[in-house]
Parts: C-alpha cells; sequence; structure tokens
C-alpha cells in the first residue's frame, strides 16, 4: 500500500513542481504578495492632507495650526482665504480635511469663551474620515491642556491615560501581517488541491486513476500530502519574512504555531479536493475556488472583526476554518495565547478538514461523468 | 487582373467578418449555456457577494464588550459611568477588581478596561484632574482606535453634562466636525461602492481567464486555424459574449448596492455606465491576456486566483487609504485598474459627477484596456505562427 502511495505522491509533485509555469505561479507569488500587501494593509494614516482656513487674526489661531502642522500626521497641502475654495479641495481629493478657525477665536479664547472650530471632512471613506477625526481631536486636547493656566479652575476635570496590551503602538501591520499569513496560507492550499482532480476528470486520466488497486484513501492520501508539503514550505517561509523583515514580534511558541498551521493547511486542503471532486471541468473547479474562498477571506475576521457583523452571518462563520486561524496566528504572533485556547480553535478547524476530506474520498468512486 | 485572383477571395468580401464573428459568437454563447458556470460566474458571484459584504463586512464597532473597574464608587463615577450604559457603542461589564478585569481582557471575553481609581471622587470635588486608566487589546489596532475614540466621546459627554450643569466651565475650544458626502459615516455607505469594482474584478477574469487556454489544450484551436477566422475574430469572438454577460452582473450589482444597501448615488448612470463599460473591457482583456499567456487551464486557472481577488481587495483603495501606503507601494497599485475604477465609484456614488476627478480616471482605464487587448492580439498572433 505504501508504495502505490508513494508512487502517486511522486506523479503529483512531479504535476506541481515540473511545469515550470505551475511552479513559478505556486512558488513565487505568495511571498512577493506578503512583502507588497504587508505595506498595503494598514489603517495607520500618516501624512493626512489638509487645508487651513484660518480667519483669525490673534495669535491663537495661529497657535492652534501650527500645532496641527507640527503633527507627523497632517501634511498642510493649502492655505485658503474663501468659502468658495473649500468645495474643490475636498471634491477632488487634494485635502482630506479642512480645518477653519472662525474669525473671533483669539478674542473668544482670551475672555475664556468656547471658540470654536470647524472641520470638514471627506467622508467618501468613512473609516479614515473617523480616524483623521480622531488624530485631529487629540491634538486639540493636547492643545486645550497647554493653554490651560495654573491657578484657574481645569478644563479638563479627567484625563485618559490609555494603554494597549499586545501592540503598545497600536500599529495596525501587526494585526493584518498574521491575517495575510493566514489568508495566503489559504490560497496555496487551494491552488495545489482545487485543480487537480478537476483536470484528471477533464482530461479522462481519472478514470485510469480508479481502475488502478489505489484505493480512495490512497487517492486521497497521495494528493493531500504533497500539497501539505508544499504549504508548510511556503508557510514557513512567509512566516519567517513576517518575523524578520516586518519585525512582528512572535511572543508565543513555535510548536503551537506549528499544530495550528498543521490543522489549518489540512482543512484548507480537505475543501480544495473537494471544490476539486465536485468540479467536472477546471471552469468549475475555478469558480469553486473563489466561491469559497472570497468569503472565506472576507468572513473570518482578516480585514473587519467579525464582531461588527449581523449575528446570522456570525454563525455563518463558525463553518469558515479560516476563522478559528485568524484567532489562532493573531493569539500566537502577538499575545501568546495559552494552550487551552489554542485547542478551542483547533478542534473546529479539524472537524471541518476531516469531513471535506471524507467527502472528497467518498466523491472519487460516486461522482463518475 | 482581378479574374486571375483564386475565387476564395470573392467567395469572401470585406463585410463577411461579420459572418464569422457571428458564428463565433454563437458557438461561444452555446459553450455558455452548456457548461453554466459562466452564467452563475456572472451572476450567482456578484450576489452572493455582495450579500456578504453588504451585511457581514462592516467597520462599525457596536455593543463593544468594556470591563468597568470602580474602586470606590461615588455619584460621580455613577455619573460617569452612566455615560457607558447609555452609549449604543459599548457593553459594559462591571468588575470588582482589576484582577479579574485583567483576566477578562486577556481571554477576549472584553475588548477595553476603564479603571476609575479610589481619588476618583474627591480629585473631581477638588477640582484637579483625575486620571482614568483605560487599558485596551491592542491586538486588533483598527478596533482599538475606535475603542478608545469611543471612550474619548463618553467622556466628552459627561464632561457636556457637568457644564450644563454649571459645574465645570467649558472646555476653551469647541471641534465642529461636519462630515461630507456621509454625514452619518456609515461604513457600507463607503464599502459597497467599491466593492463592485472587486466583483468585477473577479468576474471579468474569472470568465475569460479559461476561455483561450480551453481551446489550446482541448486541440480545438488548431481546428479552428483551419478555418478563413482571422486572429482578431477569435479574440473578439471570445470578449464580446462575455462582455454581455459581464454587463449583466455589473447592473445587478449596481441595483443592489442602491436598492438593498440604501447606498445614496448622487452621480449620472451614464457616467457611470461609461466607466463600468471601459472597466469591464480591462478586466476581460485581463483575463483573457492570463488565458492567450498560460496556454493550459491549469496555469491560467491559478495565475487567475493570484492576481486578482487580493490585489484588488488590498490594493484598490477599495479598504485601506492609498495615500498612507509608502511611496513605492502607491506605486504599484496604479498598475491595477480597480484602483482608478473605485475612485470612480466612491465619487458617483458619493459625491456626485466631479468630471476633473473622472477624466484622468477614466484615461488610465483606457489606457489599461488598450494595452490588454492589444497584448493579447500580438501575442496571439505570435502564437499562431
Amino acid at each position: 500500500m505504501w508504495v502505490r502511495i508513494q508512487a502517486l505522491m511522486i506523479k503529483e509533485f512531479l504535476a506541481l513542481l515540473k511545469d515550470k509555469k505551475t511552479r513559478t505561479v505556486i512558488l513565487i507569488p505568495p511571498m512577493v504578495q506578503l512583502l507588497v500587501f504587508g505595506y498595503a494593509a494598514t489603517f495607520d494614516l500618516n501624512h493626512i492632507p489638509f487645508a487651513l482656513y484660518n480667519e483669525d487674526a490673534g495669535p491663537w489661531g495661529r497657535h492652534m495650526a501650527e500645532a496641527i502642522q507640527g503633527s507627523p500626521h497632517f501634511d498642510l497641502v493649502a492655505r485658503i482665504s474663501h468659502e468658495a475654495d473649500m468645495a474643490p479641495l475636498i471634491d477632488l481629493r487634494k485635502a482630506l480635511v479642512i480645518v477653519r478657525i472662525g474669525q473671533h477665536f483669539s478674542r473668544r479664547i482670551a475672555h475664556g469663551e468656547p471658540a470654536d472650530m470647524q472641520v470638514l471632512v471627506d467622508g467618501r471613506n468613512s473609516n479614515t474620515a473617523l480616524l483623521a477625526l480622531n488624530y485631529l481631536r487629540t491634538i486639540v486636547q493636547q492643545f486645550i491642556a497647554q493653554i490651560d493656566e495654573p491657578g484657574q479652575s481645569v478644563a479638563l476635570p479627567v484625563k485618559l491615560e490609555v494603554r494597549a496590551w499586545f501592540n503598545p503602538n497600536l500599529e495596525s501591520r501587526w494585526f493584518f501581517i498574521p491575517g495575510i499569513v493566514g489568508s495566503l496560507t489559504m490560497i496555496v492550499a487551494l491552488l495545489v488541491t482545487a485543480l487537480s482532480v478537476a483536470r484528471e476528470r477533464e482530461q479522462g486520466t481519472f478514470d485510469q486513476l480508479l481502475v488502478t488497486p489505489l484505493r480512495p484513501t490512497e487517492i486521497l492520501i497521495g494528493k493531500t500530502v504533497p500539497g501539505f508539503l508544499i504549504g508548510l514550505l511556503e508557510a514557513t517561509v512567509i512566516i519567517a519574512l513576517a518575523r524578520w523583515w516586518f519585525e512582528i514580534p512572535l511572543v508565543g511558541n513555535l510548536v503551537s504555531l506549528y499544530c495550528g498551521l498543521a490543522v489549518f493547511l489540512l482543512s484548507g486542503l480537505g475543501v480544495g479536493l473537494m471544490i476539486s471532486s465536485l468540479a467536472v471541468t477546471q471552469q468549475q473547479g475555478l469558480l469553486g475556488v473563489f466561491v469559497f474562498m472570497v468569503p472565506a477571506i472576507l468572513l473570518s475576521g482578516f480585514a473587519t472583526p467579525i464582531a461588527n457583523m449581523p449575528s446570522p452571518v456570525q454563525y455563518l462563520t463558525f463553518l469558515n476554518p479560516m476563522r478559528y486561524f485568524m484567532i489562532v496566528v493573531r493569539g500566537i504572533f502577538l499575545e501568546d495565547m495559552p494552550v487551552d485556547m489554542l485547542l478551542w480553535q483547533l478542534w473546529p478547524m479539524a472537524v471541518i478538514g476531516l469531513i471535506a476530506l471524507s467527502f472528497a474520498g467518498w466523491l472519487f468512486r460516486h461522482r463518475l461523468y | 487582373m482581378s479574374q486571375s485572383r483564386p475565387r476564395r477571395v470573392h467567395r469572401f468580401p470585406s463585410n463577411n467578418t461579420w459572418m464569422r464573428l457571428r458564428g463565433l459568437m454563437r458557438k461561444e454563447a452555446l459553450q455558455i449555456v452548456r457548461d453554466p458556470s459562466s452564467i452563475a460566474i456572472a451572476f450567482l458571484i456578484p450576489v452572493l457577494l455582495l450579500l456578504l459584504f453588504g451585511y457581514g463586512i462592516s467597520l462599525d464597532a457596536e455593543h463593544v464588550p468594556v470591563g468597568l473597574v470602580v474602586e470606590q464608587p461615588t455619584h460621580l463615577t455613577a455619573e460617569f459611568t452612566a455615560s457607558f450604559f447609555h452609549s449604543r457603542y459599548f457593553l459594559p461589564i462591571s468588575f470588582d477588581s482589576m484582577t479579574a478585569a485583567e483576566e477578562a481582557l486577556r481571554e477576549h471575553r472584553v475588548n477595553a478596561i476603564v479603571r476609575l481609581r479610589e481619588p476618583f471622587g474627591k480629585q473631581i470635588s477638588a477640582g484637579a484632574v483625575a486620571p482614568v486608566q483605560v487599558i485596551v487589546n491592542g491586538s486588533d489596532a483598527n478596533t482599538a482606535r475606535l475603542i478608545i475614540g469611543y471612550v474619548e466621546g463618553a467622556t466628552a459627554r459627561w464632561l457636556e453634562r457637568l457644564v450644563r450643569e454649571g459645574r465645570t466651565r467649558p472646555l476653551p475650544i469647541a471641534i465642529e466636525p461636519r462630515i461630507w458626502f456621509n454625514a452619518e459615516v456609515r461604513s457600507r455607505n463607503f464599502l459597497v461602492p467599491g466593492l463592485v469594482a472587486v466583483i468585477m474584478t473577479l468576474i471579468g477574469a474569472l470568465l475569460t481567464a479559461l476561455v483561450m487556454a480551453r481551446e489550446w489544450e482541448r486541440g480545438t484551436m488548431e481546428a479552428l486555424m483551419t478555418t478563413p477566422v482571422t486572429a482578431n475574430d477569435i479574440l473578439l469572438g471570445k470578449i464580446i459574449p462575455y462582455f454581455f454577460l459581464g454587463t449583466g452582473g455589473m447592473v445587478l450589482s449596481v441595483v443592489m448596492a442602491i436598492g438593498l444597501f440604501d447606498v445614496p448615488f448622487r452621480g449620472s448612470f451614464w457616467v457611470l455606465a461609461l466607466a463600468g463599460g471601459i472597466f469591464l473591457s480591462v478586466a476581460l482583456g485581463m483575463g483573457l491576456l492570463i488565458s492567450v499567456l498560460a496556454k493550459n487551464q491549469f496555469v491560467a486557472a491559478q495565475a487567475a486566483i493570484i492576481v486578482t481577488f487580493l490585489p484588488a481587495f488590498l490594493l484598490s483603495g477599495f479598504l485601506f487609504d492609498i495615500g498612507s501606503m509608502p511611496p513605492l507601494i502607491q506605486g504599484i497599485t496604479y498598475i491595477f485598474a480597480a484602483r482608478y475604477f473605485v475612485e470612480i465609484l466612491q465619487s458617483a456614488f458619493l459625491a456626485g459627477t466631479i468630471w476633473p476627478l473622472f477624466i484622468p480616471n477614466l484615461i488610465a482605464l483606457l489606457i489599461m484596456a488598450g494595452l490588454f487587448l492589444g497584448l493579447c492580439r500580438f501575442i496571439f498572433r505570435k502564437r499562431l505562427e
């Protein structure tokens, strides 16, 4: 039995790695993508283009403007002096934020009256708009603390002392890069399996495989193991890049990470083989990959938290192996996740993987057209 | 002169291009109907994705579980915490001790802890500054930032109440924010228009990525080549039927965005149709280019998986602000057509028709369409020789 599986495994390895184009497509893109996406996927704003409309002739307006300009997050792109100039700047996306300091700004501050400052934000990207507004609020609060004179009753009776665990500078890269590791591993698992059976069916070689002494379980093992090894290898390179190139702390232990990775790969390969055995043509296989992959990535908590989703969709995510792996990979990279929490994420992935693999194996013989 | 030419020339006058093309399109249409996966790609994927994205993807965190630790409850601390209980953003859970709260944070049962230390009441009464400790789980940095913003908001509301009751003087500077185009800051309004571009990228590439490779692999390309059809005929015959199919998917997506998700549409439908048509040509052209280059379906499918979804998702400005990326990565985004279409879509939906913004993007899309289709023709002709 072992000899037969071995022969099949060698054939599968050759099918994946012998053709130069296939080899390039499987091996190179994941690494390039991690490098590109690692830099692209961030919600941290720097260089927010802002325009200043200062109607105030006094010192406080100038100080306020200097405080904003002095922040590393904001870049002054224009000074305007007419209300009519505001709309085109926002419309054409030249400025994301326009700060308008009113005529009586300095006088009001001097008299101890509240001075108002109008802030216009481009809401086409609502997330960026909110973040830019938050940055501005922080600057203004620091400014207020500066102008509070000692002796007078304080204007801000409370002071928030914010501390973030696991990611002290709140770098969103630390959140996204482990997620990209998960997404790319899933894509590799699908690339190596999802079309393999479909291609053999389309070309008729699968029937030949079925008349050999190989049993479905053996075909299953023969088709899974090469993908597993390739996936493990690529994931290792990606993890190393995340750790040493992007310098994401890897505080948890590697044994837990690889346990999680192995179970996750198994479930990804299982789903890939299932899609492949359901498809009669490669076109259908490709459709199947997208129908699974796109929701799997979107509903995994990769970019937007699962907690924000409506509850029926949240229940749907329990079927998604990536959902569990996202928790594992982030937990181990950033938090040193304890073993019991790890196990709670591992068993559902293992169940999904086993069901998918057995269904794929069953389909080998029961789908014959 | 003309009599000495072979008769064939007379049997194929110039207007027969159309006849040949019609024949090829008919063949392609039959293939589409017989393997319904193309129709599924054009109509099933937009519906599925829009539903999932529209309902599933949101950056608006609500009911965030927050641990409250109040070391010495007084009426002042109760007033402060009340602003958390009355906010739809928080789901406050009270803890007796910091150790219990920290354990909950570690186990992800709460996302943040707000702690009022023992002298809070005394400090406020005395007119001193009372520190409030806030600890957030920073693993998800974006949510952490939002939570900090919400805590600041809740504090500001508490402060407003104190000011109203004349117990403290008002803040010297009040920010008056106005958010244009999306006043209620609904993340769905910004995500759904961009989503149309992501979906159309997938559909365009999926529809055409295999069509040429399939003919090579099955040997039918050689059969086609023995007929009088030209390279142009074959390429056009492949694109036109899928263009119609893709247009159907695009119309469906836009109708769902407006009808189901209530995203406002402030631009012009004609402009959207123009931009959509050009973008669809780019997407189909990209698929066709993959197909022409790969020559077998296996490689073509793998390439389609890699170059479509994640780049369109991450590098188009659909979710992540391109202006915040490092310059090199910003440069890379220019080679993805989705980037231009996302910009047009977000403005057409939320802001209206802004020609100075649209024209450069439309020109870029036109250039890309020309480039992809031209490359297809060039490479395909070389292959034929």
